[in-house]
């Protein structure tokens, strides 16, 4: 694939070849896309620049989260995981981290653990990071399947809303999630597997945060990384703006205290998706830039901030709501 | 799109009755209850609320009920999975029994330049080398430890003045390294020393082996050196600048140092704690005197009563917090160990909080003649001419006939605290310790009536001292949190 003619002219004749209009100049060597010709398409797969490329296996789901930025579709998405697999076997072996997420990936079942091992077969070098509710883990056959995988750099990250069942089992819409979910995390930890555990901040979860901190300190010390995220108002998360909706800066205490507790217990911890001018001070250090380059940007408010290089900065979904503490961090003179 | 349910229709908490799991309750103050599960967390409550939960009429809308249902103590129809995670902690708490006997301690000689009248071993002033552990000792003694199933070996020297017989730590060390290459341990040493005749070939040898040094630092110079007399009457000097001397040669945080408190002591604990912050140590262990040894013959034991000990306990710890809340860091390293146990899901393995008991399988003693005690207070006390506790001896016994013998198992077995009287129905069981030595020492039986036991008071007071300041303020439970989590 080449960019202009006079590429274009130095490709023997009858080689298989497309010249692309000016809107695929981002594309570079290495990137995989596949050519529809049928809908004179082009959907790019993987791209080498961009740290983390994250493939979708399903749209299909067994939870029904309130906040669900990819709201699941029954659909039979089966083709989904051929083409997944086929780019794995193209994709540059320097890659640093990809991930899997959906929908559910694991309901895919033995075609889950199929693209594991793929994964770490093509790209034994390249972290694997895929986003999961857990509950398929609880029962222990799949746990003990993907554990056998011996993917060398795997992380599962798996939500945990709180520490009691009912409020978990609300914010994802399904009874009897919460003890699967957890069933799961232990299965997973029990083969050797590592866990992130997700919590997302809203209206929903940040009344037992404090709580959850304490519970994910006492009972699941043994996780490897607790991330912290700030909401993405996509798909159901805007459908559910005003269910969903607390002002980060109304949540301060909570995360301080929360984040506090998890650190002091030696745990991992993260804060995605948040912005550096309304984080209290103290955990700022804790703040990763974790929105993809892509959907990341920056509001008015922002101009002349000094802090933007270390600051997450917002989603584009962001522009429906954003906090009311926004503002620009100023150099000290 | 689907429609969202409401979160009432997935709370069964108001459609259900709850269960409770294993729970145990104790007045805290005047006020309120603390109630314990089996892993060691607890929730305070009021007497209405205790009176609720037990009698199975707690509503869902109590605030305590969701503490209760976090922190497992009930279950209802919303989840099951609270006994998979309760079964979960109590393993995790349970999971170093498997490692068997970590520390082991080598009595190199009993000689010793001083003559604390405190000593809670045993010591002899003169220069016979009969107190002396022999090579042939030694070699059975090693046997031993590395018969222990435990990763990690950590060898510790006592005395006396341990490093009176360097030789045969030298010994040792290079003999323990030997086995090592096969044994596949990770291995420790640490050398206990009054400093006093520490010189630099000592050090050098510390330093090239990675030996740790423990020494004795009873506060400042008046009180140290009335505490611990020696020819030149000078132990207060021979220590701080023994410190700063194997600090230079083995690195600042391996040197380790302990007080012991006496009668003397009581009115200065702030002093006290000032000589080792002014020493630069992170922390201080405030611990109070053991009734075995010198300390009986002398009376020094006698000499405060718990409730004296206590006093000065809580009058030095909240001295440390008020230091912790002022924004400078420092701890008190025995309620840290209470704390672990109160607020982690882990373990201490500090002897005296262990049940079952540490006798033997946490710690074990060689003495210098090949005699095996379950602990260094079981050989205090054998010097008093009670062998109760003595397992064997190297010369004469295998590994199966000390460490499976009646004279360790018994004890372990009638004291483990879960269901001896006294113990099993204490709130506090769970971060408490077994002590049938000091049980024994002190009543003569294993177990003990619990209501006379000092150890007993002692904690008690404790635990409930520690709770009531961190549910007092938010700030002391986040220093708290953190000491949990140093030790």
């Amino acid at each position: 694939m080449v960019k202009d003619a006079e590429t274009l002219a130095l490709i023997p004749g009858g080689a298989a070849a497309a010249v692309l209009s000016e809107d695929f100049h981002h594309l570079g060597d290495g990137d995989v896309v596949r050519l529809e010709p049928a809908k004179a398409g082009i959907r790019t797969l993987f791209r080498k620049a961009v740290a983390y490329n994250h493939f979708l296996l399903t749209e299909r789901c067994n939870n029904y989260c309130l906040m669900c930025s990819q709201p699941p579709r029954a659909v039979d998405d089966g083709w989904i995981v051929d083409e997944v697999l086929e780019v794995l076997r193209l994709m540059d072996r320097s890659a640093t981290e990809i991930g899997f997420t959906g929908g559910e990936p694991t309901l895919l079942g033995a075609r889950f653990i199929e693209l594991v091992q793929a994964a770490g077969s093509h790209l034994p070098n390249t972290a694997l990071h895929i986003l999961s509710n857990g509950r398929s883990f609880a029962t222990g056959t799949l746990a003990r399947d993907l554990g056998a995988v011996r993917h060398p750099d795997l992380m599962l990250g798996i939500p945990v809303y709180a520490d009691l069942a009912h409020v978990h089992d609300h914010v994802v819409q399904a009874d009897g999630a919460f003890d699967e979910t957890i069933r799961g995390i232990l299965a997973l930890k029990a083969q050797g597997v590592r866990v992130e555990i997700r919590v997302v901040l809203q209206e929903q979860t940040v009344p037992r945060l404090i709580p959850l901190a304490r519970f994910l300190a006492r009972n699941l010390l043994f996780v490897d990384h607790v991330a912290l995220m700030g909401l993405e108002l996509t798909g159901f998360a805007r459908a559910n703006l005003e269910r969903i909706w607390i002002d980060p800066v109304d949540y301060q205490a909570e995360l301080t205290e929360a984040v506090g507790i998890l650190d002091r217990a030696g745990m991992k911890v993260s804060i995605y998706n948040s912005q550096h001018c309304i984080l209290e001070p103290s955990l700022r250090r804790f703040s990763r830039r974790s929105i993809s380059d892509w959907k990341q940007e920056y509001m008015p408010e922002c101009e002349g901030c000094a802090a933007q290089g270390e600051c997450g900065g917002f989603f584009s979904s962001a522009k429906f709501r954003y906090s009311r503490g926004i503002s620009p961090i100023l150099k000290a003179s | 799109m689907a429609k969202f349910r409401e979160r009432a229709e997935f709370d069964a908490s108001t459609r259900s009755d709850y269960t409770m799991l294993p729970w145990r309750f104790t007045p805290l103050d005047d006020e309120s209850y603390v109630a314990t599960n089996m892993a060691g967390e607890y929730v305070t409550m009021s007497a209405g609320e205790v009176s609720d939960f037990a009698g199975g009429a707690l509503r869902p809308d109590q605030p305590v009920y969701d503490e209760l249902k976090s922190r497992h103590f009930l279950i209802d129809d919303d989840t099951q999975v609270a006994i998979d995670l309760l079964g979960l902690k109590i393993r995790t708490k349970l999971a170093p029994l498997a490692n068997f006997t970590g520390l082991h301690i080598f009595v190199t000689t009993l000689r010793c330049e001083h003559s604390c009248p405190y000593c809670q071993v045993s010591r002899a002033n003169d220069d016979k080398r009969e107190f002396d552990m022999s090579e042939e000792t030694a070699l059975r003694s090693l046997d031993l430890a590395f018969r222990s199933p435990s990763p990690a070996i950590k060898i510790e020297f006592q005395g006396g003045e341990s490093t009176l017989n360097m030789p045969i730590i030298r010994f040792i060390v290079a003999e323990a390294l030997r086995r090592k290459e096969t044994a596949r341990r990770n291995l420790a040493f640490v050398i206990a020393t009054n400093l006093a005749v520490l010189d630099d070939e000592i050090l050098q040898f510390a330093r090239q082996h990675d030996i740790l040094i423990s020494t004795s630092l009873d506060g400042p110079a008046d009180l140290h050196n009335r505490n611990r007399p020696r020819p030149g009457k000078n132990s207060y000097e021979k220590a701080v600048e023994g410190i700063a001397r194997a600090r230079t040669a083995l690195g600042h945080y391996n040197v380790g140092a302990l007080m012991t408190t006496t009668a003397a002591s009581l009115p200065q604990v702030r002093s006290i704690i000032d000589e080792y912050i002014r020493m630069d140590f992170g922390g201080i262990f405030l611990r109070p005197l053991s009734p075995y040894g010198f300390a009986i013959k002398t009376k020094s034991y006698a000499s405060y009563d718990q409730k004296k000990w206590l006093e000065f306990f809580f009058e030095g710890l909240d001295y440390i917090i008020d230091l912790n809340l002022g924004g400078f860091e420092f701890i008190e390293h025995y309620s840290a160990m209470v704390l672990k146990k109160m607020l982690t899901p882990l373990q201490t393995s500090y002897v005296d909080l262990m049940s079952p008991a540490g006798i033997g399988i946490g710690a074990v003693v060689y003495n210098y003649d090949g005699v095996v005690y379950a602990s260094d207070e079981s050989r205090m006390l054998a010097e008093m001419g009670d062998t109760t506790f003595a397992l064997g001896n190297v010369h004469d016994d295998d590994f199966a006939d000390i460490f499976m013998g009646d004279a360790l198992l018994e004890p372990l077995e009638q004291s483990f605290s879960a269901s001896v009287p006294g113990c099993s129905w204490c709130a506090f069981e769970p971060w408490c310790g077994a002590e049938p030595v000091f049980h024994h020492a002190t009543q003569g039986d294993f177990v003990g009536k619990k209501p006379l036991s000092s150890f007993c008071t002692r904690n008690i007071a404790l635990f409930r001292g520690l709770i009531s300041r961190m549910e007092a303020n938010p700030e002391v439970r986040r220093i708290f949190e953190r000491w949990a989590n140093i030790v």
